[in-house]
């Protein structure tokens, strides 16, 4: 392919060009390397939280490129202050046609509600989306199942604000209003349905874990934890308190390998909504022992009973309500929530940012407060 | 550009010609049962030894072969049930699938098919393939007039299989303590059992586990590289080197003496390895089954026996820090 001349001269000057070639190449990519550094910023630069003593490696790490960034879903919040009554107003009720809540509120905030809410839930479709396309005299119908829905949310998100406070406004005011969930859009992202069993041709324990599903996680942890643990009062925990204890797998009180796991499942599931890890709750030397755990134990844990309670008195009640392209999959059940369906994957809803402040009105089951 | 051939990560000396067979002198019919025309393979050459084959094919082999295949094909065909017969299903869940024990419910008792009894027939048969597989490590040791270490060695290894799936499920009542057939769901096994039974670094017999496991390992890069370092001295020829010692093994012992003031022989190393290699799975299975038969919480087992400390400080990032600062909205 060369020239004679070259393959010759070559040969007769052989020339060791490793060395300066290597020499080049490591030079080369080091400052290619530290310009990229320099330029982008470090990649894999993480930030950790400590959330525990030091000697038990409790903290939450996090890479700066996604721990700085603020969650998208904030730039479109919708708000509004609210505007105080001086008195005399006439009321949603009197004015307008079968208002069963808000009714307490005078016409400017009840429309200044009503507005929110569209911003929140149904940003393309406005009013007609619970309302249909009708006429404003007709807007007190209940036909659409959107509206019969709506109401009935606008009373869970009071009563999440008025009664689970302990959860929701833990460590500052921050507060749950339909866009906690919804954020624009017409059903939350992060709900679940019931999927088990999982497996064909298998029954017991081995039907509901072992498969990559949503609701596993895409892990092979059993996927029937959120069902188990979400819906009603099933003891989560599974240690014995006492070095040694009697009693076999069977037994009523004796957790099994299996029933760990399960545990093990909802706990992923936990760690995952909130993009934590373990030990944001607990020192995982003794993840039973309560003298170990955060205080953000004790919130997940009320976390846990107002789910369970949301799910019990609010979403599964609603099951008849939905069309069929609402329910679920497998077994046309209603939607459900759990912890992701609010954090998205956030310590705190929207990065702790006060939903509540400017409403009032869905503070509170009665008659709304105002400054 | 020079590279020096003993740093290298492949054998350096390949042995090809007349197929080495065995000797079949003494009466002891070494050749009998043996299958295969031997043949020499230089890629394998670069990794141990050229000659592949002959092999020997007893009774035992045909047994942990049957047996062996009867628990893959039962735990195989269990996995392709559970995804439906779907090809594609199978493949994508390969890792997630599992052949689960019986439920709790069932205690010791024979459950359906599909609820366990295809993991209590496909445990009987692993069980014969490993015991038969055992037994043929001890004949073929006796055909050549060798020690049983490597039975005994192998041994220990049952030991722990023997303790995880028969001894402890057996003392707690239950099949369902035993660990599933699965790639994921082994590892789900194992940090629930931890979980469970109140975190098994409290456990001392799994600390000594570890201690033997990690020392095998640091044993091993320590041997193997003091011999290779002696190669260029005829180190290699250990087995020479323990009854006439020679400058390879003077250095490689004046090399660790001087590093730590003792060194082993080219006997002894061999029997540090050994013993440490043994006494991961003896120390690891005594720990098993001492875990909920004896022990339900070893963190708390650990504290009554003073060497779990408690850590002072608070708990709670709010002590250390804000959420806000974290996420950068503050400062």
């Amino acid at each position: 392919m060369l020239p004679k001349w070259f393959d010759k001269w070559n040969a007769d000057n052989p020339t060791n060009v490793f060395g300066p070639a290597i020499l080049v190449g490591v030079l080369g990519g080091a400052v290619f390397a530290a310009i990229m550094v320099v330029s982008y910023g470090n990649p894999a630069q993480t930030a950790s939280m400590q959330t525990g003593p030091r000697g038990t490696g409790m903290s939450v790490p996090e890479y700066n490129v996604a721990r700085l960034a603020p969650d998208p879903t904030i730039e479109d919040y919708y708000t509004e202050e609210p505007y105080v009554p001086e008195g005399g107003e006439d009321l949603a009720r009197d004015i307008y046609e079968n208002v069963q809540v808000l009714g307490d509120l005078t016409e400017d905030n009840f429309n200044r509600v009503m507005a929110a809410m569209t911003q929140w839930v149904a940003p393309d479709e406005g009013c007609a989306y619970c309302h249909g396309d009708v006429d404003l005299e007709e807007y007190g119908n209940d036909d659409l199942y959107t509206k019969v829905v709506s109401r009935r949310m606008i009373q869970m998100t009071q009563n999440i604000n008025e009664n689970w406070s302990g959860h929701v406004n833990a460590v500052g005011e921050v507060g749950v209003n339909c866009y906690t969930c919804h954020r624009g859009e017409n059903v939350p992202s992060e709900i679940w349905f019931n999927i088990n069993p999982v497996n064909e041709a298998a029954g017991g324990w081995a039907s509901v874990q072992n498969r990559a599903t949503s609701l596993s996680q895409a892990t092979s942890l059993p996927s029937n934890a959120l069902e188990v643990y979400l819906t009603d009062y099933e003891a989560v925990n599974v240690h014995d308190l006492e070095s040694r204890v009697e009693g076999v797998p069977n037994d009523e009180d004796v957790a099994s390998i299996q029933k760990t796991e399960q545990t093990y499942s909802l706990m992923n599931y936990f760690a995952n909504s909130l993009g934590v890890n373990c030990v944001f709750c607990h020192s995982s030397r003794a993840f039973y022992d309560p003298e170990q755990h955060t205080p953000q134990w004790a919130t997940a844990l009320l976390g846990r009973q107002m789910v369970i309670e949301l799910n019990q008195e609010y979403l599964i009640p609603l099951e008849a309500e939905y069309p069929a392209e609402r329910l679920g999959p497998i077994y046309a059940d209603a939607p459900k929530a759990a912890c992701k369906t609010c954090h998205k994957g956030y310590q705190r809803p929207l990065q702790g940012m006060n939903v509540i402040a400017d409403w009032p009105e869905l503070a509170t089951t009665e008659a709304p407060e105002y400054e | 550009m020079m590279f020096p051939d003993y740093q290298n990560i492949f054998t350096q000396v390949q042995v090809q010609g007349t197929p080495e067979m065995g000797m079949d002198d003494q009466g002891n019919n070494m050749m009998e049962e043996r299958v295969g025309k031997p043949r020499f393979n230089t890629f394998v050459g670069l990794f141990g030894n050229a000659q592949l084959g002959p092999y020997y094919v007893g009774w035992t082999t045909l047994v942990a072969f049957a047996t062996g295949i009867a628990w893959f094909v039962i735990v195989g065909f269990n996995m392709l049930a559970q995804v439906g017969y779907s090809i594609p299903q199978f493949i994508r869940q390969l890792f997630w699938l599992a052949l689960e024990p019986p439920s709790p419910e069932y205690g010791l008792s024979m459950p359906p098919l599909d609820e366990g009894g295809w993991y209590i027939i496909a445990s009987f048969f692993l069980l014969v393939s490993v015991m038969t597989w055992l037994l043929r490590a001890y004949l073929l040791a006796q055909q050549q007039k060798m020690g049983k270490h490597i039975f005994w060695g192998f041994a220990a290894a049952v030991w722990l299989f023997l303790v995880l799936g028969l001894f402890r499920p057996v003392l707690m009542g239950s099949w369902s303590e035993a660990v599933p057939y699965g790639i994921f769901p082994h590892l789900d096994w194992t940090t629930a059992f931890s979980i469970r039974y109140g975190n098994l670094y409290y456990n001392p017999f799994h600390c000594l586990s570890i201690v033997f496991l990690y020392g095998s390992v640091l044993l091993f890069c320590m041997h193997g590289g003091t011999i290779l370092a002696v190669t260029r001295y005829g180190g290699d020829r250990e087995l020479e080197q323990i009854y006439d010692r020679g400058t390879a093994t003077e250095r490689a012992a004046l090399f660790w003496r001087w590093t730590m003031g003792f060194n082993a022989t080219m006997e002894g190393i061999h029997r540090w390895a050994w013993w440490f290699a043994v006494l991961t799975p003896i120390t690891g299975g005594i720990g098993i089954l001492l875990t909920g038969t004896v022990v339900d919480n070893w963190f708390i087992w650990a504290q009554e026996h003073n060497f779990a400390p408690m850590y002072d400080g608070s708990y709670g990032y709010a002590d250390y820090g804000s959420y806000e600062a974290f996420i950068g909205k503050e400062n």
